[in-house]
């Protein structure tokens, strides 16, 4: 298997779709000649030229409405948010427009659009270019939420989003675009809906999201020390949500820690533990824990940044406090 | 491209068609049969009316939450939109997007909208998608005077001008957004004006003309399907009834209000084709009858026509 990053990773699963369905095509600000502002994009506009590759003004409530009429005529966009942070910009057309116009058509409407956009802190990017509002999306019925926390599961996951017919919201970490793994070869899917057991053990559950998986296995690298077998789960996509895989977890381990990069308040963590608590109850033997940055906004300072971001230490707390 | 006989007929014929339509829905939600909000398009009719005379098949129309007339002239199924009105299962939606969100997306009807000035980047997406599968098509967006004051208008006719979709911008200017009449909510007179910003064209005109209507989007058509870009279109006009029905109205005085209903489109066209000699009085009381049959078959349908299930309440939030 071929090793690349998780941003060529992401180029590849876009080059793949465009070449297989020429209905796809993205756009977003400076994702031609720019190659994107992460540099994802890189090198697309010279293969598929800019009918396809689409560079539009600083406008995201066009993009994003542009993106629901083409898909609505036909079309398969990827559109690109460049932060997540901007998608307060241009909600109402994901929220009211994209993620409501299948059931509030009566079901004779289809809107194939998969939004790219890039969530995360540690770039000292601060207030407004940082955050994980996954949750916000999550909250609203008609869309899919994605975060995938590898390369091969970026590609693999990506190619399911274009290819699916529902409005997809793809969450890229961008502290991962660097990082390197196996991608498989040829064309390789992955289910949307479909967790991973990222690393196997039986005395307790961590859930993560995104780049919480990575500190989660560092975490449980640590705790493996100490005699300490935690299991990590990666749920991929948030919505739909891949319960069983979490419930067979904890009927294992029987404790759950909940990691996610997003603030707790509101966060993704705390539907997770409801579902556990109202449909597994009797499996926990320890009280459920969540792990989230503070319900602050994101900080500049490194130090403070730092201290905002979940981190190693954190997850194992969390852990030995439930053991 | 002048209109025959027939077609000015035929013009005429569906304005008295929204007519009927809308009056008969007023009748039915103030005696409480009809749920939820609705907006009429009574006085607007020859706006809808005469742009969408100029649609061809793989046109696409975005509309408002006034949307009844725009998909009653793109010839969307009276019955049906009865029906959801009445929030039934034979209705569009199957009763569950109401008055604001018919649709009839295979007919390029993209929908009403409960959001005031959504459809316009929705629209210019539509026009994106027919100018990048090359079939000749167009894309149309009616909106308000309101709207012409929301970011979308803003971000979709700059777009649309750089990638020079084939767009057309429709602005109908009632003269009020809700309660505000548009001396409160822009320092403008024509909205049209705003074109130049976005160095396309923009005309304004008498949205009680429906012939002056026809033939703008006429103009603005051609040019959009040569691939020379979008056009704003301002059509000056006036809703009859509120902004909603059960609306006070507080706003209007009485006597605008009357100055308006003498410059009603239908009689107005009426007497314009008496004059041309293209209509006789008798065909007049026919058409009257013909579209007052139809409305009433279609309340018969919507009355007819089950509640969805409630099993129905959990369908269609994902395709399969």
């Amino acid at each position: 298997m071929p090793e690349m990053t998780y941003s060529q990773a992401i180029n590849e699963a876009l080059r793949e779709e465009m070449r297989r369905d020429d209905k796809v095509f993205i756009m977003g600000e400076d994702v031609g000649i720019f190659g994107g502002c992460f540099g994802v994009t890189t090198g697309m506009i010279d293969e598929f030229g800019p009918e396809r590759v689409l560079d539009t003004p600083i406008s995201e409530t066009a993009i994003m409405g542009s993106a629901v009429g083409a898909a609505a005529a036909g079309l398969r966009p990827v559109p690109e948010i460049m932060f997540m942070d901007f998608l307060a910009v241009c909600l109402d057309e994901l929220v009211n427009q994209a993620a409501k116009m299948r059931y509030m058509f009566g079901g004779k409407a289809k809107v194939p659009l998969t939004l790219r956009t890039v969530l995360g802190a540690g770039l000292g990017a601060a207030a407004q270019h940082s955050q994980s509002l996954e949750a916000w999306i999550c909250h609203v019925p008609g869309l899919k939420v994605v975060m995938p926390s590898t390369a091969a599961d970026a590609k693999g996951l990506l190619k399911s989003a274009i290819r699916d017919d529902n409005p997809v919201v793809f969450l890229e970490h961008k502290m991962m675009y660097a990082m390197s793994g196996e991608v498989p070869d040829g064309d390789y899917t992955i289910p949307l809906g479909k967790a991973e057991i990222k690393r196997a053990g039986k005395d307790v559950t961590i859930v993560a999201t995104s780049l919480m998986v990575h500190k989660a296995l560092a975490a449980a690298e640590t705790l493996a020390a100490e005699g300490i077998e935690a299991e990590v789960i990666d749920p991929r996509t948030l919505v739909p949500f891949d319960k069983e895989t979490l419930f067979q977890s904890v009927e294992k381990t029987g404790r759950l820690v909940i990691v996610h990069e997003a603030v707790k308040t509101g966060g993704f963590g705390g539907e997770i533990a409801a579902m556990v608590a109202e449909e597994c109850f009797d499996m926990l033997d320890a009280p459920i824990k969540r792990v989230a940055a503070p319900s602050t906004p994101i900080p500049f300072a490194s130090n403070l940044e730092s201290a905002f971001i979940p981190n190693e230490e954190k997850i194992i707390e969390a852990v030995k406090a439930i053991l | 491209m002048a209109l025959d006989k027939e077609e000015m007929l035929e013009l005429y014929r569906k304005m008295c068609l929204i007519r009927e339509f809308e009056e008969t829905v007023s009748k039915f939600f103030s005696q409480g049969q009809i749920p939820g909000f609705v907006h009429l398009y009574i006085g607007e009719e020859a706006v809808a009316t005469g742009v969408c005379a100029n649609l061809v098949k793989q046109d696409f129309i975005a509309s408002t939450h006034r949307g009844h007339g725009h998909g009653i002239a793109r010839g969307a199924s009276i019955n049906k939109m009865m029906a959801e009105i009445f929030g039934k299962v034979d209705g569009y939606c199957k009763g569950k997007g109401g008055s604001m969100h018919i649709a009839d997306v295979e007919l390029g009807f993209l929908g009403a909208n409960g959001i005031v000035g959504a459809g316009l980047p929705l629209a210019a997406g539509a026009a994106f998608a027919n100018k990048y599968l090359n079939n000749n098509g167009v894309s149309v967006c009616f909106f308000g005077d309101g709207a012409s004051n929301r970011a979308t208008f803003h971000e979709a006719l700059n777009l649309a001008s750089i990638w020079k979709l084939p767009v057309v911008f429709v602005n109908e200017n009632n003269m009020y957004g809700i309660s505000m009449s548009q001396e409160r909510h822009q320092n403008i007179t024509d909205i049209a004006d705003r074109a130049v910003a976005y160095g396309i064209p923009g005309v304004s005109i008498d949205g009680n003309d429906v012939m002056a209507v026809y033939e703008a989007t006429a103009e603005a058509v051609k040019r959009a399907r040569a691939g020379a870009g979008p056009t704003l279109i301002e059509c000056k006009t006036y809703r009859h009834h509120g902004h909603f029905e059960g609306d006070p109205t507080v706003y209007r005085s009485e006597d605008e209000v009357n100055q308006w209903k003498k410059k009603d489109p239908i009689p107005r066209f009426g007497a314009r084709l008496l004059e041309m000699k293209i209509m006789t009085q008798d065909e007049i009381a026919a058409i009257a009858d013909e579209v007052k049959r139809e409305i009433e078959e279609a309340v018969a349908f919507a009355q007819r026509s089950p509640v969805p299930a409630v099993e129905e309440l959990l369908t269609d939030v994902y395709c399969d």
